[in-house]
């Protein structure tokens, strides 16, 4: 093979497997974005007729416990939580009930409703009897785990 | 985690918006596949090209086989894992097809020197290795279809338990004669084809340890005395750890194998400080791992030799240091650049195509190849691991955390110790290197993260909300966060 296409080739190749590290490294990146509410690649859903409000709980941060760190987005759908296979946040704690916890939202807010579950929510210092509010960065309870909205 | 599910409820309090539909990275996956498919297309033509061999139009059918192979599991990932990782198959595609094309391009080496010795040509490995391929394809397949939630594996934790542990130490107890190849009892020699039950130990494991930390959680998280600003755990809660060390020096003393050892320590080690959060138990079982291999390599020749290799390979060139000190000059001459694919001499190494298939990729592809390489396992580990972050059930975290971790240390491991960082083991590189049951054992694996990851990525089941009151009446509130 000629010199010239053989080094050509060499550097050629070279360029598209830097090319395919740098394609997948992109997905990473906008997936980052993505999760994080930096931006969103669905585009256009939340800048919609929102603005001068006050700020919109947009995730769910698990604070402390088994399960601490992990983040869920929130849209409009309901968060379950308990031992429930089927629950959105699934705790694997001892003083959780089967179906503990639900937080809906009512409008721009979000309530956190107690299913009757044996040891109880907190919501700060105080035990969940009814629906009530969750205002940005207040600790709910269930038993060792806490969890806050965040915006 | 749904990704890009970010909207915020609907301002008016009308109906919600149907699900979005966000894209699954589907498309991306097969876009990456074809660009996959290309380069290895591109691999194999060079090297045919370098080592002058007829370019024909065969080389297209093999690299559309290799596609429509990966083409099959993709469909398969897009039947039973919809929302899974775009990422992960085709870094282990790519990774998969150039360990292949270097095979090949081995082979012909091979061939080519036993013809100029005048000798009987060597047995193809490519087409054993092709063979593993597509049984691992088919059990990457497997998997998903029959494992359609992977907290279904939390059931079988113990009986998982069981079987690794049967099938780590079955080489050790059976006789030489079945179970020893080149001084390391690793193996199970059925006849015409062998296997390692290692690789596949290391899956059941990692789903045993798993099931039993989630149980056992609050045992280790018990404060003992504190030290050093550490709180160490209590003493008596210290047995499983002991358990896995001693089991992981009795690879070491009955296998022979560092490896397989270092590997299950280092799962056991990572799993349980990811379950608890304590710095201690890391001090504790690097401490006690230390002292297994300073007695170790005390007691045993083939442990001093291993280390006596890695202090100075070219103290005895010509003997127990000639492969790695011949991996170095491989390194060497491939310089930044590489020599090309194809026109050097990477099978000067023995065992080139298996624990040094680094060297071979490193003297053909240079530092610049070498790096893209290690990108993309990056990105393999890290896409695991973030699987981990964002499914919402501890199991599936500590599962998803123990596989990547596992191809991490393991890829470190044979990186390090094929370019002399760390001591040589008898590890292959995953998904690169020759060898069935590595090859087989890593699909499963990838198989089971991408089911974690298709759980983390779902998006959250749809629930009717119940009507909310209209916008008009309720008051307008300013949401602060207290202080």
């Amino acid at each position: 093979m000629p010199e010239l296409v053989l080094q050509l080739t060499r550097a050629g190749f070279l360029a598209l497997l830097w090319i395919f590290v740098l394609f997948a490294l992109r997905v990473v990146r906008s997936d980052i974005y993505g999760a994080a509410g930096l931006r969103s690649l669905v585009g256009g859903g939340r800048s919609t007729g929102r603005g001068g409000r006050g700020r919109a709980a947009r995730q769910l941060l698990v604070t402390a416990g088994a399960l601490a760190g992990t983040r869920i987005s929130l849209d409009s759908r309901p968060i379950l939580i308990g031992r429930a296979d089927d629950s959105t946040l699934v705790l694997d704690d001892d003083y959780a009930s089967t179906r503990h916890a639900r937080i809906a939202p009512q409008g721009d807010d979000w309530y956190v409703e107690d299913l009757g579950s044996t040891n109880g929510t907190y919501l700060d210092r105080a035990k969940v009897t009814g629906p009530t509010r969750v205002p940005l960065g207040v600790p709910v309870r269930i038993g060792k785990t806490v969890i806050e909205l965040r915006s | 985690m749904s990704a890009d599910v970010v909207g915020a409820p609907p301002a008016d309090g009308a109906a919600p918006p149907p699900p979005a539909d966000r894209s699954t990275g589907r498309g991306i996956e097969l876009v990456l596949l074809a660009l996959a498919a290309v380069i290895v297309t591109f691999a194999l033509v060079l090297v045919e090209a370098n080592q002058e061999e007829e370019l024909t139009r065969a080389l297209l059918y093999v690299g559309a086989a290799y596609l429509g192979l990966f083409a099959v599991a993709h469909l398969a990932v897009r039947k039973f894992a919809p929302h899974a990782d775009p990422l992960m198959l085709p870094c282990v595609a790519l990774l998969n097809g150039l360990g292949l094309v270097m095979i090949h391009r081995l082979d012909l080496a091979a061939a080519e020197r036993a013809d100029a010795l005048g000798r009987a040509a060597p047995t193809l490995l490519i087409q054993r290795q092709v063979v593993w391929t597509a049984i691992g394809l088919a059990l990457f397949v497997g998997v998903l279809f029959l494992v359609r939630n992977h907290r279904t594996l939390a059931r079988y934790g113990y009986t998982a338990g069981f079987a690794g542990l049967v099938l780590l130490a079955l080489p050790g107890l059976l006789p030489s004669s079945i179970s020893e190849v080149n001084g390391a009892k690793i193996w199970l020699r059925l006849g015409i084809f062998s296997i390692q039950p290692g690789e596949f130990a290391k899956i059941f494991l990692i789903v045993f340890f798993a099931v039993f930390l989630v149980q056992k959680r609050e045992l280790f998280s018990d404060a003992g005395r504190t030290f050093l600003g550490m709180e160490l755990p209590r003493a008596r809660d210290l047995a499983p750890l002991l358990l896995a060390w001693g089991l992981s020096v009795g690879v070491l003393v009955l296998e022979r194998d560092l490896g397989t050892s270092l590997l299950f320590f280092g799962i056991v080690l990572v799993m349980l400080y990811t379950a608890t959060g304590r710095v201690s138990w890391m001090v504790i079982g690097l401490a006690i791992f230390m002292a297994g291999g300073a007695v170790a390599y005390q007691l045993f020749g083939h442990v001093r030799t291993r280390v006596q290799v890695w202090l100075d390979p070219f103290a005895d060139f010509d003997g127990s240091g000639f492969q790695i000190g011949q991996a170095l000059f491989g390194l060497g001459t491939g310089g930044i650049g590489g020599t090309g694919l194809g026109a050097g001499r990477p099978d000067l190494v023995p065992y080139a195509e298996s624990d040094f298939m680094l060297s071979s990729l490193g003297e053909e592809l240079g530092l610049v190849g070498l790096s893209a390489i290690l990108v993309v396992y990056l990105v393999l580990i890290t896409r695991g691991l973030r699987s981990a972050l964002a499914v919402r059930d501890s199991f599936g975290k500590l599962l998803a955390t123990g596989l990547s971790f596992t191809l991490a240390l393991q890829t470190f491991v044979v990186i390090g110790g094929a370019s002399k960082l760390i001591p040589l083991t008898g590890l292959t590189l995953p998904f690169l290197s020759y060898g069935g049951s590595s090859l087989v054992a890593n699909y499963a694996l990838v198989a089971l993260l991408l089911r974690v990851s298709n759980a983390a990525r779902t998006p959250l089941p749809h629930r009717p909300a119940k009507p909310a009151a209209p916008i008009a009446e309720a008051g307008t509130e300013l949401v602060e966060r207290p202080s």
